[in-house]
């Protein structure tokens, strides 16, 4: 049982940079937690807090309910997996995987059986007597997740574990954590850059940014509601587009007026939410999935839109249109069939019902 | 001229090397070619050594077999004779004694103050670090000669401190052993500043999140120093230990200008008794001999330090 809860927790370091502040969270006991964020945003230096590698400047870090500010990390019972693997390099892979036991004062037969155990949870088996060097990349990434795993910790910190890792394997090893938590559920905070990742792998992602939280919360919800303008832009690749909008009164309901563009009809059922914003600049928010060719007719609310397209990008499964509305540069995805070719017209439809606006007064999705 | 016969040679290499392998032997020959062009750039330095050292070396082995008078072989009488000599055999033991305590306590008095500097942030760091170097920098024939003063029986500034505090002087040169704990101070005064660059800089390689990796998996201050620091170093302390043995061994103006081998030839190392036999007694053949009994102690070391360096080196690098 650990759940882990962070209150009020700040740092800043030495010369007054402000890495984290006072940013609240609670994790779940078994949770599996992404934080996720541009460089720079402290993500790190929150992990490193919860390890007990960097001291708090104010708040409290709490695991399994015990306050931990002033506890050494070999006293939290916590694992952590670094970026560059961190393995001991004079060590083989199993001296690698039993130290922390060793250490601990296990048995003999009991380190043998648990490194025995997590080898093979991880394939590990051939390479126990080999040193980190003579593995590959992703070998060494399976080795480090193996010294946290024997160690049967309350919590499991990951600190990019991919990012050294080429595409395809990156790829491979998301899937292989996502398993290995599966298998041994356990606490777990991870942090990435990569939204992907993020999305793939997270019970609950945590959008940080410049030190705070923007948002919390299941990857489906963030990615269908975002809380503000940088979770919506952050989520999501190619990134959703933004086109500076009014929201005008029609006889019906609402409408927004593009700039540069049409005025598309906003869902009755979102009137009285936007009431208030009428007249106003905003910005229309609009993932390019959600635009698109205007031959579809399965969903809701759509709203044709008659563009001109600049380029065209085909990826196999769909293809990029990208377009001008004003002085916005807006993306789409639409069918390979239905593409045009750049300098053509095409006729495109807007799923009105997954719309965004937001106030960039306060940056808020309204 | 040189310079040109070597570009030339190598010219000609290279062309070797573009013209694709359609005669069977080519191959062959092209390893030949290069091979030449190595011995020849490494020409210089062949001769350089060839002529500081295996010339010299050689010289002192046929030297070591002549008599007295340098007219007649005399085989290997100059060893033997050596061997039955009850002051050789207290150089060798005294030599081995003082190597080896030297070296230990430069070893560990080194990695004691390398781990106090690493500590320091690096700003106060410099100012304590070329302070600490200061015995290393000095010619040691000078700054022993300031240890003489402090031992000197009438005037010693270290008996005086040991009077303050009540305590009787001591006869720092005039018997045995202090004589032998003499030579090791001073010499582990002015070697162990070496150590502790070699082994600052050991320390300044160790990745530090393996200290992050090893505090998560639950080891203490200690822990650390013993499964992490000193495996990562160790083949700087082995390698720094061969070279100080060397040079230890070999030591000689520090007895040389303290106690000159005495009190009765009780701290003669290698060098000072070849040197006071060779020189000063001018049997020239018999010290050559002396200093050739150096050679076989130091290869034996020098293999098994070696050979553990470079196995670790491939395993770990
Ligand atoms: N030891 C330090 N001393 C001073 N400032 C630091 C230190 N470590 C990090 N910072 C600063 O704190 C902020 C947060 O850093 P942190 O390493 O937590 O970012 P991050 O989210 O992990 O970024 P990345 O994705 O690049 O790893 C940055 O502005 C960084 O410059
Ligand atoms: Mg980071």
């Amino acid at each position: 049982m650990a759940q882990v809860s962070l209150r009020r927790l700040t740092k800043t370091y030495d010369g007054g940079v402000a890495a984290v502040k006072a940013i609240d969270l609670e994790i779940a006991d078994r949770e599996f937690v992404v934080l996720v964020g541009p460089s720079g945003c402290g993500k790190t230096t929150t992990l490193r807090m919860i390890a007990g590698l960097e001291e708090v400047t104010a708040g409290e870090i709490r695991i399994g309910g015990e306050v931990v500010n002033d506890i050494p990390p070999r006293d939290r019972d916590i694992a952590m997996v670094f970026q560059n693997y961190a393995l001991y390099p004079h060590m083989t892979v199993f001296e690698n995987m039993a130290f922390g036991l060793k250490l601990r004062g296990f048995p003999r037969e009991e380190i043998a059986r648990r490194v025995d155990r997590a080898a093979r949870i991880l394939g590990l088996g051939e390479l126990l007597d080999r040193k980190p060097k003579a593995l590959s990349g992703g070998q060494r990434q399976r080795v480090a997740m193996g010294r946290a795993i024997v160690r049967d910790p309350k919590v499991f910190l990951f600190d990019e574990p991919l990012s050294n890792l080429d595409a395809q394997l990156r790829v491979q090893m998301r899937t292989e954590i996502k398993a290995v938590h599966q298998t041994v559920k356990t606490t777990t905070v991870y942090v990435t850059h990569d939204q992907v990742e993020a999305m793939t792998l997270a019970d609950r992602v945590v959008v940080m940014n410049q030190g705070r939280i923007e948002q919390a919360g299941p990857p489906g919800e963030l990615y269908a509601n975002p809380a503000t303008r940088f979770v919506a832009g952050f989520i999501g690749s190619p990134a959703m587009n933004m086109i500076p909008a009014r929201l005008v009164p029609t006889a019906a309901a609402l409408a927004v007026a593009l700039e540069g563009g049409p005025t598309l009809p906003v869902p009755a059922e979102r009137t009285a939410r936007y009431a208030a914003h009428v007249g106003r600049d905003l910005l229309f928010g609009i993932r390019p999935e959600h635009v698109t060719e205007a031959t579809r007719t399965d969903k809701p609310n759509l709203a044709p839109i008659d563009v001109t397209l600049d380029v065209v990008e085909p990826m196999g499964m769909e293809t990029l249109v990208h377009f001008r509305l004003g002085r916005t540069s807006v993306c789409a995805r639409v069918d390979p069939q239905a593409a045009g070719a750049p300098g053509e017209a095409m006729r495109l439809a807007v799923q009105m019902d997954r719309m965004h606006l937001i106030d960039p007064a306060t940056d808020r999705v309204l | 001229m040189a310079p040109d016969g070597v570009s030339g040679t190598i010219a000609r290499g290279e062309a070797d090397v573009t013209v694709p392998r359609r005669r069977t032997g080519s191959l062959a020959r092209l390893a030949r070619r290069r091979s030449t062009i190595a011995f020849l750039l490494a020409l210089p330095l062949i001769l350089i050594i060839a002529g500081l050292v295996a010339w010299p070396a050689t010289w002192a082995i046929y030297l070591s077999t002549l008599n007295r008078r340098m007219t007649a072989s005399v085989g290997l009488d100059n060893y033997l004779f050596l061997i039955e000599s009850e002051t050789f055999r207290m150089v060798v033991w005294q030599s081995c004694f003082f190597a080896i305590t030297a070296v230990l306590l430069k070893a560990l008095i080194g990695f004691w103050l390398a781990h106090m500097l690493h500590t320091i942030p690096a700003r106060g760091q410099r100012k304590w670090r070329g302070m600490l170097l200061i015995p290393w920098v000095i010619p040691p024939a000078l700054s022993t000669l300031g240890w003489w003063w402090m031992f000197d029986p009438s005037y010693s500034s270290i008996n005086w401190i040991l009077n303050v505090f009540g305590f009787p002087s001591i006869p720092w040169l005039g018997t045995p052993w202090w004589a032998r704990i003499a030579v090791v101070t001073v010499n582990v005064w002015y070697g162990a500043p070496f150590f502790m660059i070699m082994y600052l800089a050991a320390l300044k390689s160790v990745p530090e999140q393996l200290y992050e990796a090893a505090a998560i998996d639950g080891a203490t201050g200690l822990q650390k120093l013993l499964y992490v620091t000193l495996p990562m170093m160790r083949n700087i302390i082995a390698i720094t230990v061969l070279f100080s043995l060397i040079v230890t061994f070999a030591n000689y103006d520090i007895v040389r200008v303290l106690t000159n081998g005495g009190p009765r030839d009780t701290t003669h190392l290698f060098a000072t008794y070849a040197f006071q036999v060779g020189i000063l007694s001018g049997h020239l053949p018999r010290g050559a001999a002396v200093s050739l009994f150096m050679l076989p102690i130091l290869a034996v070391a020098a293999f098994f330090i070696l050979r553990g360096v470079s196995r670790r080196a491939r395993e770990m690098m």
